[in-house]
């Protein structure tokens, strides 16, 4: 079933290449829906009361590497494999709209298909160098979304892109090669399962250095999230969905699937340093956001803020902490998504993002529009009852208690500012939604409220955003145990 | 002593292939231009035949020391047909048809003698066959010479053309220098140990005393021999002007075949004679390594033209290469590089050739894929293999086998070079398939039988060694 998961859109995106022009985007749509019904049926028979991977696969591939194609999904992967599969589909939805159609739809649809293998490979790999095959393979998708589709500055944002993060790649591997040949293993579950046994505290700082580097730019961790804002603002709707709500989250899976439970002791040198980064990113997204005069810039720029969270959640390497970022990456997942869709919306009707132009009224023009990005705004500032809510509260609660051998007084500090930083998330959404939403439009111009294919995307989100935010244990319970198993020694 | 002349076939084969051609081309001038063309290819696969059942056995050697002398046991086979030598003959026999199948479409269109062309080819690759089973400085050097003596004939074949005379003769000084140099060394080396076969070097070569320092400046001597053939920096001057003063096809057999047959001599004397000295040429090999691959890079971002913009790729990709060697037991690494580069960088000038037109730039290439699905789809692969990311699996394995060979060394830093090398070279490789992609118009005709299975060999090539790459990998000479 697992290699279903991937055999699935990979035959799709051969598929539409054979296919004529006119049926691509129906067949993406059949492609990916077929997919989430393999991810959902994943679901289904997945145990829910172990810890480790299930349904798994393991042959070997290139036995000179030592590579396996070696797959399994656990708490951890679950719910990122179900997001995956369901904004892909959701994208798919959301291309066939006439307004929103891309140009060459059989190139856009394949390179979607493409794109979703290697975003659910990198979830169900479980050998570090299939992960690394995996995560490789959604650079050039990704640049060639950006590059054929996106805005008027894209050659550029989709260069920066993917050599920024292929740099990160190269430093990941690096990292990765460095455990396997301390280590002789290359089998996530088995490593983690010694937790950083027969490695020495200096290898393990070192790779854990190369290793959360890498996956720090793309995460994006602040600083190195600057090609994060250009890249986001300049793809198509359909790829700063994705970018945003999938290939972010690849970084944080890494680091609390391979970094931490693999070199415990390098996490534990290292994590305040992360914390750092996070809560730094915390406040400068927060100031830049603040300062935006773009609307997509403006989410995109709020995604490294919400990242910071995650990160600081994963460096107090707590149970509690690494629930919680689990958790925000899901929430900021479906939120994020919905809010580049919305915002996609929103330039459709405008033709700009720019805040100037827009002017007000979105509310009296279009009303379920304008509900919806209220909707998603304010959810994404961690209102209670909402998904946004549970992730951040919880970063924050295990920062009050961050785990042994961390500094107490300086986690305190990070909370600190942490709390700031939510008060400017609240100041640049309420103030984006004052401009946006509220008020008199400027001008009398007229455009439809939401669609048929619209609301069709755009549902599942809403209702995924409420599920999250009232009934947490959902997720959370899904994701402890291997959590659990993951970060506890020798247990 | 006898001689096993199966284990010596293919190099028999082409040589004898060579000559027949040469004698059509004399006797029957009339059709020569086709003939010459299908009896190299009859003779190329009949050696390619010869060496897959030679690798289906165990391996054979012949030239080797007679029983009553050998004294410490070791047979010192001169020639020797195992693995090894029949994966780097197969990369270059089949490479060498590739090229003969680019050359026929450029052979009229630039007026190239026919005869003396297919002529030279396999002149060469009876160097090249032979190179890779020698197990001795004589027979390295000799067929190191008879592969190279022809292509300064090939590079200068058009004869009318002012710069590819002036090529010609920037290798031919080149060459000549580099092997005088690697002559030097050589002697040095038959002067400290008394030998001359690889395998009674290593047990003979002086580790301290007053010969070692002497011993060192001939490896040094020998492998900047080498280092002339595989165009590393800095011995890598005459590559650019070289390949874009030649016709593309010798163009295509200098950045594959040749620097093909010239690792594998490389690795031959490092791993069979060299080797108790690794910790003196280690670090030397690193560091050129890591060298080549930044300026060969870093020049290649500023080409606009094709050829070029292949010439400093592949000095960067002679880093790459060599980057293993300088880890004892890096040489397995090496060879799966040298054997998926050269089916992906011989398919991206198989494609060049088919696009044609000398000194083409960049541009040039602006909306084929759109002209050309098959072509243009084909040289995008390539290109991203030459990169190294997924979906050109291929080169991703490349790039991850050399990386864990430098890891395993603990040349740490190299591998972070390597890593910022690989952004470099995914940018300009990334600027061309960007055009490639992009809308534009250049009329373009059919696409000629011979060039469409040329790009066809090399792409099978390349996605078979995407998907079962374990064929290449963990190859070593016994």
């Amino acid at each position: 079933m697992i290699v279903a998961l991937l055999a699935v859109p990979l035959l799709g995106c051969v598929l539409v290449l054979v296919l004529p022009e006119r049926r691509a985007l129906a067949a993406g749509i059949v492609v990916s829906g077929l997919t989430l019904v393999v991810a959902v049926a994943m679901a289904v028979v997945f145990d829910y009361g172990r810890a480790d991977a299930q349904l798994a696969v393991d042959v070997p591939w290139v036995p000179a590497l030592a590579l396996r194609f070696q797959l399994g999904v656990d708490g951890v992967s679950l719910p990122l494999v179900l997001l995956t599969a369901l904004l892909s589909l959701l994208c798919a939805v959301y291309s066939l709209r006439p307004a929103a159609r891309p140009s060459r739809p059989k190139p856009f649809v394949a390179l979607l298909a493409l794109l979703e293998v290697g975003m659910l490979g990198t979830f169900v790999a479980q050998d570090l160098l299939l992960f690394f095959v995996f995560l490789e393979l959604v650079l050039l998708p990704m640049y060639a979304l950006i590059a054929g589709w996106g805005g008027t500055n894209r050659g550029a944002a989709a260069r920066m892109f993917i050599l920024y993060t292929l740099l990160g790649s190269g430093v990941l591997l690096v990292g990765l090669l460095l455990v396997g040949l301390h280590t002789g293993t290359l089998d996530m579950a088995v490593l983690a399962a010694r937790h950083g046994e027969g490695l020495s505290r200096t290898t393990q700082v070192l790779a854990f250095l190369a290793i959360a580097g890498g996956l720090a730019v793309k995460t994006p961790m602040w600083p190195l999230h600057s090609w994060l804002p250009a890249a986001h603002t300049e793809a198509p709707t359909a790829g700063s969905v994705l970018l945003a709500g999938v290939l972010l989250k690849m970084g944080t899976y890494g680091l609390v699937r391979i970094a931490i439970p693999i070199l415990p002791d390098g996490a534990a040198v290292l994590a305040p340093v992360l914390g750092a980064c996070g809560v730094a990113g915390i406040v400068y997204a927060g100031l830049a956001c603040l300062a935006q005069r773009d609307l997509k810039r403006l989410v995109a720029f709020s995604s490294v803020g919400h990242m910071g969270f995650l990160l600081l959640g994963i460096s107090t390497l707590t149970p509690v902490g690494i629930n919680a970022a689990l958790f925000g990456n899901i929430a900021h997942g479906v939120l994020t998504a919905l809010l580049f869709f919305l915002v996609g919306g929103v330039k459709e009707r405008y033709g700009s993002t720019d805040l100037r132009q827009l002017g007000g009224g979105l509310l009296t023009t279009a009303p379920r529009l304008g509900s919806l990005l209220v909707f998603g705004a304010v959810a994404s500032l961690g209102v209670p009852g909402l998904a946004g809510f549970w992730g951040e509260m919880l970063v924050m609660q295990a920062a009050y208690a961050p785990g042994p051998g961390l500094t107490r007084w300086l986690y305190l500090v990070y909370l600190g500012i942490a709390g700031a930083g939510t008060v400017l998330t609240a100041a640049y959404l309420l103030a984006m939604l004052r401009r946006v939403v509220y008020g008199v439009r400027p001008s009398p111009r007229q455009f439809g409220d939401l669609t048929r294919h619209e609301f069709a995307a755009w549902t599942p989100l809403v209702v995924a955003a409420l599920v999250a935010g009232l009934w947490p244990r959902a997720l959370l319970g899904v994701t402890d145990p291997t959590v659990r198993m993951l970060l506890v020694r020798g247990g | 002593m006898g001689i096993d002349y199966f284990a010596i076939a293919p190099m028999v084969i082409v040589a004898v292939a060579a000559l027949a051609v040469l004698a059509v081309d004399l006797f029957v001038p009339g059709r020569a231009r086709e003939a010459a063309g299908i009896g190299a290819l009859i003779g190329l696969v009949l050696a390619l035949a010869a060496t897959a059942f030679l690798m289906a056995g165990p391996p054979r050697g012949t030239f080797c020391w007679p029983e009553d002398l050998r004294g410490t046991g070791l047979a010192s086979c001169s020639f020797v047909a195992d693995e090894f030598t029949g994966v780097f003959q197969a990369i270059v026999l089949v490479a060498g048809v590739v090229v003969v199948l680019m050359a026929h479409a450029e052979i009229p269109a630039t007026s190239l003698p026919s005869g003396e062309f297919h002529f030279l080819l396999l002149s060469s690759l009876t160097g090249a066959v032979t190179l890779v089973a020698s197990r001795d400085l004589v027979t390295s050097v000799v067929s190191l010479e008879v592969l190279t003596l022809p292509v300064f004939a090939l590079v200068a074949l058009r004869r009318h053309d002012g710069r590819s005379a002036e090529a010609a003769l920037k290798m031919f000084l080149i060459s000549v220098v580099s092997t005088a140099i690697m002559l030097f060394g050589i002697s040095l080396v038959y002067g400290v140990t008394g030998t001359l076969q690889l395998d009674r070097i290593a047990g003979a070569l002086p580790l301290t005393g007053p010969a070692a320092p002497l011993t060192s400046a001939g490896v040094v001597l020998v492998l900047a021999g080498f280092g002339f053939k595989i165009a590393v920096v800095p011995f890598h001057f005459w590559a650019p002007d070289t390949y874009d003063g030649a016709p593309i096809s010798v163009a295509a057999f200098l950045s594959v075949i040749s620097k093909a047959a010239g690792f594998a001599g490389l690795i031959l004397v490092l791993d069979k004679g060299f080797w108790p000295l690794a910790g003196e040429w280690g670090p030397v090999l690193a560091v050129l390594a890591a060298v080549s691959m930044t300026v060969g890079n870093l020049v290649a971002v500023r080409q606009r033209q094709v050829v070029r913009l292949l010439a400093w790729s592949s000095i960067a990709q002679a880093g790459y290469m060599l980057a293993p060697l300088g880890v004892l037991g890096g040489g397995p690494a090496t060879v799966a590089y040298v054997a998926i580069y050269s089916a992906m960088n011989l398919g991206a000038f198989a494609v060049v050739a088919l696009v044609g037109r000398r000194g083409a730039t960049l541009d040039d290439y602006r909306g084929l894929v759109r002209e050309r699905p098959l072509a243009g789809g084909a040289l995008a692969f390539f290109l991203i293999c030459l990169a190294g990311l997924p979906p050109g699996l291929a080169g991703l394995f490349a790039k991850i086998a050399v990386f864990g060979a430098v890891v395993n060394g603990g040349y740490g830093w190299l591998a972070l070079v390597m890593a910022v090398n690989t952004v470099i070279g995914l940018y300009y490789y990334l600027t061309w398939i960007a055009r490639l992609f992009s809308a534009g118009s250049a009329n373009r005709g059919p696409m000629p039988r011979p060039a469409g299975i040329a790009i066809g060999v090399a792409l099978a090539g390349t996605v078979a060694l995407s998907v079962v790459p374990q064929l290449v990998f963990g190859i070593s000479p016994s």
